[in-house]
């Protein structure tokens, strides 16, 4: 069949809605466009309703035990941030101490070191070469003052999915608030937040082929019953966590998209997961000295990650962005030249950190487009490895690393 | 970020890939940046001991389509010129001519810094001799 160009392969940036997800939002738009927090007419109630649907489809996903646990955010960003500041600043009098890792996504990150600045203390631990992270770390990692631990479920770039049941166990056993970030996760592999011990859960829908602008946060209510500081003064909208008018066609949208999900998980993982692996071998083997990033086997199944040596991974994707959108590791497009920090944090050298190439599948590619990538992907390393002055010095048999390079 | 249409251009038909061979006489090397940065270049001058003129130039870059683009570009400059009016090319040429955003700005610096590496590099092996067969 005939390709149709750009091909996505950067699902891990965003997806497509789904065309049912569209369908169920339109009426709240026109007909059914009341506020939910109007209790006295028939408005205000059918857009409640439709919330409070929403809300209990995506607890159906993530296997939460009450709806009212799951509160709307504007997205993934506000969730984390609602998370670690709520818990931050509710707890403080208990004590200042947060436990973290490396590789979380920059709302993660940031919002830490902005807690720090605010007289918290953080400690970051280090991941492995595979990207998981050692529970041992975290254990030791806690003092008497730690409130929270917030490690991610499965990493955005390298999709390495973490070992949430043991820090889960751990952080009950000493009666410390957990938080995962979950937004590359819910949607696309099971999440139980009862059998994993998670008490404070983040995600977002428009990573699981929903709107853009809505998010969730899961907060237990019981056993602990986990209470935040709001960020947002207002009208003490969902259960005074976050107050502002909810976004009712987006909500029902994320509420579509985790029925939808949790329906055809099974059939979709393995789906894409077999072109993933497809698209990695058909690499791999035709490509010298490109290596695999993060867990073979602990990872999304729609996610793969692969530093080429050699070149770097912006000329990577100019060589094949009119044809396909994907993601570099590389940020040689900020001013700072920082390479990955996630691949940099595997203990890869900065080189190869520079030259990393996410694919990242969606529920509507099909086998004729990776196959595409593939062949692309490695006729553009091909040609950008005749022009690199590395890869001519590593023929001639240089040590990269004994060259006495001038960093700026 | 969209590329300008010149920098797609160098990237797509880079000028001027490749290296001179190590037997190849009046050669001058310059080989900047670092691979932990994310760009390295080398770049190559082959002058003409009768003229003075670099008569051929040839570049090898990792990196990005606007650092490829930059060290491409030099090395159509350099072809024809003297080795003084060589060392007259600037960054912001380089930038100009390719319309680099500010953050690719480094890209032209690198480039201006791998002329001034090769041009360095031809006057130590064959300065006094190159002088001495254009007197």
């Amino acid at each position: 069949m005939a390709l149709k160009f750009p091909i996505f392969l950067d699902a891990q940036s965003t997806t497509p809605c789904d065309p049912r997800v569209v369908e169920a939002m339109l009426p709240y738009f026109t007909e059914r466009f009341g506020h939910p927090a109007s209790r006295n007419h028939p408005f205000g109630w059918e857009a409640e309703a439709a919330c409070d649907a929403a809300r209990a489809q995506i607890a159906k996903l993530v296997r939460a035990r009450d709806p009212k646990e799951l509160v709307f955010t504007s997205g993934g960003t506000e969730s984390i941030n609602l998370a670690l500041k709520g818990v931050a600043e509710m707890y403080r009098e208990k004590g200042n101490h947060i436990v973290t890792t490396v590789i979380e996504q920059r709302a993660g990150l940031d919002t830490c070191k902005r807690l720090e600045r605010q007289g918290f203390q953080v400690t970051t631990v280090p991941v492995q070469p595979n990207g998981l992270v050692d529970v041992d770390d975290i254990k030791k990692a806690l003092t008497d003052k730690t409130i929270l631990i917030s490690v991610m479920f499965a990493n955005n770039e390298i999709g390495t999915i973490q070992e949430i049941a043991a820090i889960g166990k751990l952080a009950k056993e000493k009666g410390i608030i957990f938080h995962t970030d979950a937004t590359q996760a819910v949607g696309k592999i099971p999440v139980d937040v009862e059998a994993l011990g998670i008490d404070l859960l983040s995600c977002t829908a428009h990573l699981m082929y929903g709107p853009k602008g809505v998010g969730a946060l899961y907060v237990r209510r019981k056993g602990p019953r986990v209470r935040l500081t709001a960020l947002i003064d207002g009208g003490g909208h969902e259960r005074g966590m976050r107050s502002g008018t909810l976004p009712v066609p987006l909500c029902v949208g994320f509420g579509k998209a985790a029925e939808i999900s949790a329906e055809v998980m099974p059939e979709e993982s393995a789906r894409l997961a077999k072109l993933r692996d497809k698209l990695q071998d058909m690499i791999l083997s035709n490509v010298e000295e490109a290596y695999l990033n993060g867990d073979p086997e602990r990872r999304l199944p729609q996610n793969l990650n692969i530093s080429f040596a050699y070149v770097e991974g912006e000329s990577v994707l100019m060589g094949l962005n009119k044809e396909t959108a994907l993601s570099s590791g590389s940020a040689c497009t900020s001013a700072t030249l920082e390479p990955s920090y996630v691949i940099a944090a595997l203990g890869a050298s900065a080189e190869l950190a520079h030259s990393s190439i996410r694919f990242s599948l969606h529920r509507f590619n099909i086998e004729e487009e990776v196959d595409f990538v593939g062949r692309r992907t490695i006729e553009v390393v091909k040609r950008l490895r005749e022009m690199s002055p590395l890869y001519e010095l590593a023929k001639e048999g240089v040590d990269i690393k004994s060259i006495q390079w001038k960093a700026e | 970020m969209a590329y300008s249409e010149k920098v797609v251009d160098h990237y797509n038909n880079p000028r001027n890939v490749g290296s001179f061979s190590k037997e190849t006489a009046h050669v001058g090397t310059g080989l900047v940046g670092a691979p932990e940065c994310g760009d390295v270049m080398k770049l190559q001058i082959k002058v003409n001991p009768g003229t003075g003129l670099i008569e051929d130039a040839k570049f090898k870059t990792f990196g990005c389509g606007s650092a490829i683009a930059s060290s491409s570009l030099a090395t159509e400059w350099l072809k024809g010129k003297t080795i003084e009016d060589a060392a007259k090319i600037k960054n912001t040429d380089i930038v100009n001519e390719l319309k680099l955003p500010p953050v690719k700005i480094h890209c032209s610096v690198l480039a201006e810094d791998a002329i001034k590496a090769a041009l360095a590099d031809y006057r130590t092996k064959h300065g006094a001799r190159a002088e001495a067969a254009v007197k």
